[in-house]
Parts: C-alpha cells; sequence; structure tokens
C-alpha cells in the first residue's frame, strides 16, 4: 500500500492533502490511491449544496457545519468548488472568506477546488475527491457548486442529498416552472429570509411544487437519460420524498437547526427506501460504463497510426468523407 | 484540464482593514493562470497554516500593512514548518521597512515587495520559486 494511503487511513492530515491534489490532477500515484482506497469508500453523506451566485451558499454552509459541530462528533469535509478562467486557467476561490468560523476545528477540513474548464457545476474531480474524504472517515462531506444558472445539475447524480438555495429577487414563478436546478432539489432553501420579497419567493417556489408530479425524475447526463428514484408525492410517504422548503439567514444562523433536522431526515428517508442504493448503483454504473469508454478508446488509439488518422481527418475537413463513415473506415481497418 | 497547477494561498495576517493590495495580488496571479485560494482579511498565523495544510498550496503570499510583520511572518513560518510544510515559499507584501528586508529573508521568506511592485515581478518570483511547476 502506498505510504501516503497508509498515513491517511491513520488520520494524517497532510496525507490527505497531499492525495486530494494527486487525485485531482489525476496522477499516476492518484489514480494508484483511488483504487487502494475505494474498498474504504460508501460510508459518508453526501450533500450537495448549489444555486446562483451570491445567493449565500459558502456563509450557509459555514452556519450547518458550525451547528451540526456544535451538536455532534461527526467529521465534515467541505469540497468548495469555484470557477476556472476561461482565458488565462487560472482561478481565485473565495469560499473560504466565508466559512472562517470553521477555521481551528480538527473535526473540519475545507478544500477549495477550481473547475478547471467542467461547465457542470463541478469540476471532473470533484466526485474523486469525496471518495477520497470518505475513505479518510469523514461522515459528512458537503460540496458547494460553482455558483450555478439553471441547468448546472451535476451535483444531483453525485450528492445522495441536494440543497439548492435561492435567494429572494431572484427571479418570478416562471423561473419557478422552468426545468433544471429546481428540479434537484431534495431541499429547497431560501437564504437571506430578512430581505424584502420573501414572501413572494416562497409562494412561487410553493406553487411550482405544488404543480409537481409524482413522477420520477429524469435527466440527462454525459448525453444519456439518468432516473433518479424520487418522487413528490407529500412528504416521506410510502414511496417518496417531498421536496421541502427551509427559509434561512445565513447572517444569524436562523433556520440553521431546522435544515440539519431535514437533512438528518433525508439521509434517514435515503436509507429505508433503498434510493442511497438505487442513487449509489445509478452512478457507479454509468462510472464503470464511462471508464470501458475510455479505455477502449484509448487501445484503440494506441494502435491506429497516427498518419492514417489524419489521413481521414483531412479528408473530412475538406468534406470529401462525412464523419460517421471515417469512424466506419477507422474500425474496420479500411484504407481510406 | 489536468495537470499540476501553481495554487497560492493569498492572506492577510493582522488587524489591518486594507484588504486592496491582496486583492490585485490575487487577481494578477489569477490572470497568470494560477489558483489563488484567497482568505480574506484578519486571519491569525494559525489560521493561514490551517489553510495552507488543508489547501495544498505551493506559496502563500501574506499581505501585511500594520507593521507587525516581524512576529507575524515568523510565527507562520514556524507553523508551516510544524506542519511538514517547511516547502512551502512564503512572500510578503506591504509597507516593510528596508531594514528588515535582510532580516525577513534570513528568516525564510522567499519575496518581499513594496508600493509600486509591478504584478510582474510578483508572478515571475513565484513561478522561479516552484520550478517543478513551470508553466
Amino acid at each position: 500500500m502506498p505510504t501516503l494511503v497508509k498515513a491517511l487511513l491513520n488520520g494524517d492530515r497532510l496525507a490527505l492533502s497531499r492525495l486530494l491534489s494527486q487525485v485531482e490532477n489525476d496522477t499516476k500515484e492518484g489514480r494508484k490511491a483511488l483504487e487502494a482506497l475505494f474498498v474504504h469508500t460508501g460510508r459518508a453523506h453526501l450533500i450537495g449544496v448549489t444555486g446562483a451566485p451570491g445567493v449565500g451558499k459558502s456563509s450557509l454552509v459555514n452556519q450547518l457545519v458550525q451547528h451540526l459541530r456544535k451538536n455532534s462528533e461527526k467529521k465534515i469535509a467541505i469540497i468548495a468548488v469555484d470557477p476556472t478562467s476561461p482565458f488565462s486557467g487560472g482561478a481565485v476561490l473565495g469560499d473560504r472568506v466565508r466559512m472562517r468560523d470553521l477555521s481551528g476545528d480538527e473535526g473540519v477540513f475545507i478544500r477549495s477546488m477550481a473547475s478547471r474548464g467542467n461547465l457542470g457545476g463541478l469540476a471532473y474531480g470533484t466526485a474523486a475527491l469525496t471518495q477520497v474524504f470518505d475513505a479518510a472517515g469523514f461522515d459528512m462531506i458537503f460540496i458547494e457548486t460553482v455558483g450555478a444558472g439553471q441547468a448546472e445539475v451535476d451535483i444531483a447524480r453525485l450528492a445522495h442529498t441536494t440543497i439548492v438555495v435561492e435567494a429572494p429577487g431572484m427571479g418570478d414563478d416562471i423561473q419557478a416552472i422552468k426545468a433544471g436546478i429546481l428540479e434537484i432539489a431534495d431541499i429547497l432553501v431560501i437564504n437571506k429570509a430578512d430581505r424584502p420579497g420573501i414572501e413572494h419567493t416562497e409562494k412561487a417556489l410553493r406553487g411550482m411544487l405544488e404543480l409537481a408530479h409524482p413522477i420520477s425524475k429524469q435527466f440527462l447526463h454525459h448525453g444519456r437519460t439518468e432516473k433518479l428514484r424520487m418522487s413528490n408525492k407529500p412528504i416521506i410517504s410510502e414511496d417518496g420524498w417531498i421536496t421541502c422548503i427551509q427559509k434561512t439567514n445565513s447572517k444569524d444562523g436562523s433556520g440553521v437547526p431546522e435544515l440539519t433536522e431535514k437533512i438528518r431526515e433525508h439521509s434517514i428517508y435515503l436509507n429505508k427506501s433503498g434510493d442511497r442504493l438505487t442513487r449509489d448503483r445509478n452512478r457507479l454504473e454509468t462510472e464503470i460504463d464511462i471508464m470501458i469508454q475510455n479505455t477502449l478508446n484509448k487501445e484503440f488509439r494506441a494502435k491506429l497510426p497516427e498518419e492514417k488518422f489524419e489521413q481521414v481527418l483531412e479528408k473530412v475537413i475538406g468534406r470529401k468523407l462525412s464523419p460517421w463513415e471515417a469512424v466506419r473506415q477507422l474500425i474496420n481497418g479500411r484504407n481510406p | 484540464m489536468s495537470g499540476n497547477m501553481i495554487r497560492v494561498l493569498v492572506a492577510k495576517p493582522g488587524l489591518d482593514g486594507h484588504d486592496r493590495g491582496a486583492k490585485v495580488v490575487a487577481r494578477a496571479l489569477r490572470d497568470a493562470g494560477m489558483e489563488v485560494i484567497y482568505t480574506g482579511l484578519r486571519q491569525t498565523p494559525e489560521m493561514i497554516a490551517e489553510a495552507a495544510l488543508q489547501e495544498d498550496v505551493d506559496a502563500v503570499g501574506l499581505s501585511i500593512l500594520s507593521g507587525a510583520h516581524m512576529a507575524l511572518a515568523p510565527r507562520i513560518l514556524e507553523l508551516l514548518k510544524a506542519n511538514g510544510q517547511a516547502n512551502v515559499k512564503v512572500f510578503l507584501g506591504g509597507i516593510i521597512p528596508d531594514e528588515d528586508v535582510p532580516k525577513l529573508k534570513e528568516m525564510g521568506v522567499t519575496g518581499i515587495y513594496g508600493p509600486g511592485t509591478s504584478t510582474e515581478d510578483i508572478v515571475n518570483d513565484i513561478r522561479a520559486a516552484i520550478p517543478e511547476h513551470a508553466s
């Protein structure tokens, strides 16, 4: 077993931090570590926090984690994703500014992450980082997405519990019935509850929830339709979890104890209903599928002479060959 | 995109509230293609060392305008070392009297920058100090 992995399993925080970098950078050591750690994963409760920029996601996570640490011994990790510049490739990761109250608590580990070109609200390596934290014995892992607009729904695939944060003044009832981010919420939070317009926002969101039908949720991921078995029947009826609304104010922490209680209820629901297993199964199935695709592609390209690929590519660029025909020729090994 | 990005923690230890300089530097490092973890005002040395550990940074940039650099900088260097991060390079910007510069360098501060420094110099110095990441 690699030394860093051993140190991580023994609770060494520096080893954990180093491994997070290796995994994030997708190095050989990182991949080896992930393989060695996989058997230790599957225990942590993954909680996604998403919403538009400026609705108060970081401040809310700060409050939530403080409250959880005060009332339990659970070890908590936070992965905070911020966007990478499409121009320079650099990033300013500023979520820690709102989480300074968590400093000095050995049971909390905050890691900032740049999105590095991924568009779904997470970085490519975010799922892998959750596995490292999971193996390191963290009981809860909060994943704060990039300030998301309407369609960044990757988080719902990764997290067991998805919290969508809204704030007053962010849009009318038409925004509330649009597809996308609001659909993925297990818990809808209206933050900044002291702001004017809170009643209007709450009404619009309640209206949206009442319109919802008890159908299982499906969404597109990597071009395929994924099903999450969740329905929208009244609160934890026998076969479903209804999205609930919680008002919070992350300035003074009001609504936060109630929110932690809802997260706990959702976790219980996931275990009782079997939803947690189903989600795990779906996620791992997709992951293995993607790995097969990548491996086959890599093997195929390794066997294919580069000149031949270039020749075919030139023909496609010159519109003498369609991409479909090009693929057929390349795979069948015929000369173009 | 993968590979080794330079990660820099930018922090303001101590009690002065002037974070304009720290923000300008953070922005310049971002534009130079680095990942900057910005932690904001009024950080204790302990908070800075803890953040450096959790973020596995290559460098720490400190902005100190309060005159407390002779107390804060060595304490931060000491904590980094205690955490096993002696390899992390520390850069310091702010109002630093000339006579303190050699003392700070001897303590292990890699670069010291006063008012009027071009951000390009800072970027180049950080890149030079972290050769294995040369981007």
